[in-house]
């Protein structure tokens, strides 16, 4: 009598500590040996891009924040930038400064969420707490800015919602040395601990051909050597009035992917210190009352402004027919949104280019022939996100 | 019979040892409920967090709300499970840590029974723990269960065979496997000192065997969600954190009584040696649980193959080649380490 010995099949999450969220990932092994992964995605739907299709398009851009939770801010700044560009709306200096400021915070918060999350994939728990008390600080920084702590709908088509004050931004200066000490510490924890190094180096390696082909972007794209970020190809707001460095690493594995993760927090620093010092002084959001809430005292006495708001808050503004794509780096990769205009207060469509799904379809590529402890290492590295990836 | 007679040879032995088990196991049980906030406060001070501290003083309650909780609550047992093993793989594990006790010194006389194979008994008593594990991730039919169960095997076979060889190092000195006496020879040196080799692969032996970090497959939660036991609730997996409590309690106690002198105080001088033997027991085990726990909060995980290649390829031929070494220092008397010769 002869007996079949078939592959060992695991559902690896929805619900699993590991999964980043709810990935539904079946697995085939053989042994512990990984055959064949399958990442099954789409159970955060919620259909974000058909429900923008009947707002105006102020109210989107909470949708947005809510893609990229980990994130948030930095989602809504390609949308309001393609609004930006099909309303032809300027914004003042001090207003784009702010944006990135504030982005750039974000960064750090992802990514050092990120890191600290891939920590304890590999089963290392303190620098995940390390992470989240970074991440805590950034959220206290969003919630003076913008009075919430994670969707605080700060960045709005003509600037930002409120403007920071000196306290604040001194603050935010004064953390960042903090900061670089935390993250030293963290350096000091992984990056030469022989154990981390044993779990990451060679572990899901992909090289640039085939990430470029799965459309890689972001830290992912520059851990495989190819020299890729928005910022530096297609500068938005004041980016190239920015000096910084784009960490590359050519091995394009685990540890690299952590290691370039590592080396933009530092940038990020470099960048933030850099804005707080040349924050231009002025207005922090365009004067065009079309687009943003006019002044609580204007409004009393004008009552032309008391149109502009009352039009503002219930219909919106109509957006000249068109469309536009616009992209930033988001931490985790290249973020669009096409979004196409008919004329009317709200658009026709808008459609995402999301950062995680194609790190996510190449998983299949990154785990097959390693182990089953690696999947959570690979998934902590290609940081990814399910509200983003199903939106 | 008299009754006389009824109540020397049979009856009261019986009493008495049943004395002598109820004084080890009840403080055990204390120290196995306040080992895991003893725990969470060494892990919440290494990362800047205050830990337990809502229930009662300094979160002192906190283990007795935990126990209370598993208590409780009901237990699950799922409906493919073979379920006589799943019942028995808990009681198994936590039972086996119970008995290994026995052997344990905790002063000189002060065990429950002095056996001359003590290190023997210990080491098979923790060869029979794996059964637990085992039936556990197979009972459950589970998936993540299964492979926990499966790592376990493995794991702590492989290092039981290198922890074999650094007992037998180390009996070639004390020319005795109870554990009594392999504490008295130490009353001029630690063993720590001369076999420090040793005892840091000892460490790390226990590590695997105990599976605490970095060795903690069987129930790596960001792989295994919780590895054999994920599908027990309840009592039954209060049972098995207990048994996995215990044991680390254990197996810290056994590299104390081995290498730091077990009852024996640092120094044998006037303030030192009025505290009692099992007070040094119990602080020594608190260190080297502490050690165990410092790690947890330290190392990342390693790999299932990096674990056994680590096992087979580095600490079998390591501790082999120690014991070789060793056992020709004894043969031909060579006087290298010659305080802890015993008559």
């Amino acid at each position: 009598m002869s007996t079949e010995i078939k592959n060992f099949r695991l559902n690896f999450g929805p619900q699993h500590p590991a999964a980043h969220g709810v990935l539904r990932l079946i697995v085939e092994l053989d042994g512990e040996r990984i055959e064949r992964s399958e990442p099954h995605i789409g159970l955060l739907h919620r259909g974000s891009e058909k429900l923008m299709e009947d707002k105006a398009y102020n109210q989107n851009v909470p949708f947005f924040e809510r893609m990229d939770y980990v994130s948030a801010i930095n989602q809504p700044y390609a949308y309001v930038l393609a609004v930006e560009k099909l309303a032809g709306i300027q914004v003042p200096k001090r207003g784009q400064y702010l944006r990135m400021l504030v982005s750039e915070l974000s960064r750090i918060g992802s990514h050092s969420l990120s890191m600290g999350a891939l920590a304890n994939d590999v089963g290392a728990i303190t620098p995940l707490i390390l992470g989240l008390e970074i991440r805590e600080r950034i959220s206290e920084f969003c919630e003076r800015a913008s009075g919430a702590r994670m969707h605080g709908n700060y960045i709005r088509p003509g600037g930002v919602s409120f403007d920071m004050k000196q306290e604040l931004l001194d603050d935010i200066l004064t953390y960042m040395d903090d900061l670089t000490n935390d993250i030293q510490a963290c350096d000091d924890l992984l990056s030469e601990n022989r154990i981390f190094k044993q779990r990451t180096v060679d572990i899901g390696v992909i090289s640039a051909k085939q990430a470029l082909s799965y459309g890689f972007t972001g830290p992912n794209l520059r851990a495989c050597g190819v020299e890729w970020d928005i910022r530096k190809s297609q500068p938005y707001d004041a980016y190239e009035e920015i000096d910084f460095n784009i960490a590359v690493s050519s091995d394009g594995d685990t540890y690299a992917r952590y290691a370039v993760r590592l080396f933009e927090i530092r940038e990020t620093i470099k960048i933030v210190r850099q804005l707080i010092k040349n924050m231009p002084a002025g207005r922090h959001k365009t004067d065009d009352e079309k687009f943003t809430n006019p002044k609580r005292k204007k409004m009393q006495s004008s009552m032309e402004s008391l149109i502009h708001h009352f039009k503002l808050f219930s219909e919106g503004y109509h957006v000249p027919a068109g469309e536009v794509y616009e992209s930033v780096e988001a931490p985790k990769g290249e973020f669009g949104v096409y979004v196409i205009a008919d004329g009317t207060n709200k658009p026709y469509r808008v459609k995402v280019k999301t950062t995680s799904v194609p790190h996510l379809s190449a998983l299949n590529e990154l785990t097959k022939g390693h182990m089953l402890s690696d999947i959570p290492a690979i998934l902590g590295s290609i940081d990814i996100v399910f509200g983003e990836s199903d939106r | 019979m008299t009754f006389q007679e009824f109540w020397t040879v049979d009856l009261w032995p019986l009493i008495w040892i049943v004395i002598k088990i109820l004084c080890v196991v009840i403080p055990l049980m204390g120290a196995v409920a306040y080992i895991s906030l003893y725990q969470r406060k060494i892990m919440a001070v290494m990362q800047l967090r205050k830990g337990p501290n809502v229930i009662g003083p300094w979160g002192l309650a906190q283990p007795l709300a935990d126990g209370l909780k598993l208590i409780v609550k009901e237990w699950v047992i799922p409906a493919v499970a073979d379920k006589p093993v799943f019942l028995i793989a808990p009681m198994l594990s936590f039972v086996l840590m119970l008995t290994a006790w026995a052997v344990i010194p905790f002063g000189a006389g002060l065990t429950v029974s002095n056996i001359n194979l003590g290190v023997l008994f210990i080491f098979a008593i923790s060869g029979l723990d794996v059964y637990g594990i085992v039936l556990a991730g197979w009972a459950s039919n589970s998936r993540y269960a299964f492979l926990g169960g499966l790592r376990t095997t493995a794991q702590m076979i492989s290092y039981e065979v290198s922890m074999g060889m650094i007992m037998a190092s180390l009996l070639i000195f004390t020319g005795s496997l109870n554990l009594s006496m392999i504490v008295v020879t130490q009353q001029h040196i630690w063993f720590i000192i001369p076999f420090f080799p040793l005892a840091i692969m000892f460490f790390i032996c226990i590590l695997a065997e105990t599976s605490r970090h970095p060795f903690d497959l069987p129930e790596a939660e960001s792989e295994l969600v919780a590895g054999y036991n994920v599908e027990y609730s309840g009592v039954l997996f209060a049972l098995f954190q207990m048994g996995e409590y215990g044991n680390t309690i254990l197996m810290s106690a056994v590299f104390a009584t081995l290498f730091l002198g077990g009852w024996l105080p640092i120094f044998d001088i006037a303030p030192l040696n009025w505290i009692p033997g099992p007070l040094w027991l119990i602080a020594k085990t608190a260190v080297v649980v502490f050690v165990i726990y410092w790690l947890q909060a330290t190392l990342p995980r390693f790999r299932y193959d990096q674990l056994m290649r680590l096992g087979w390829k580095v600490f079998l031929p390591l501790s082999l080649a120690i014991f070789i070494i060793l056992a020709f220092i004894a043969h031909y008397n060579l006087n290298l380490v010659p305080h802890i010769m015993i008559g």
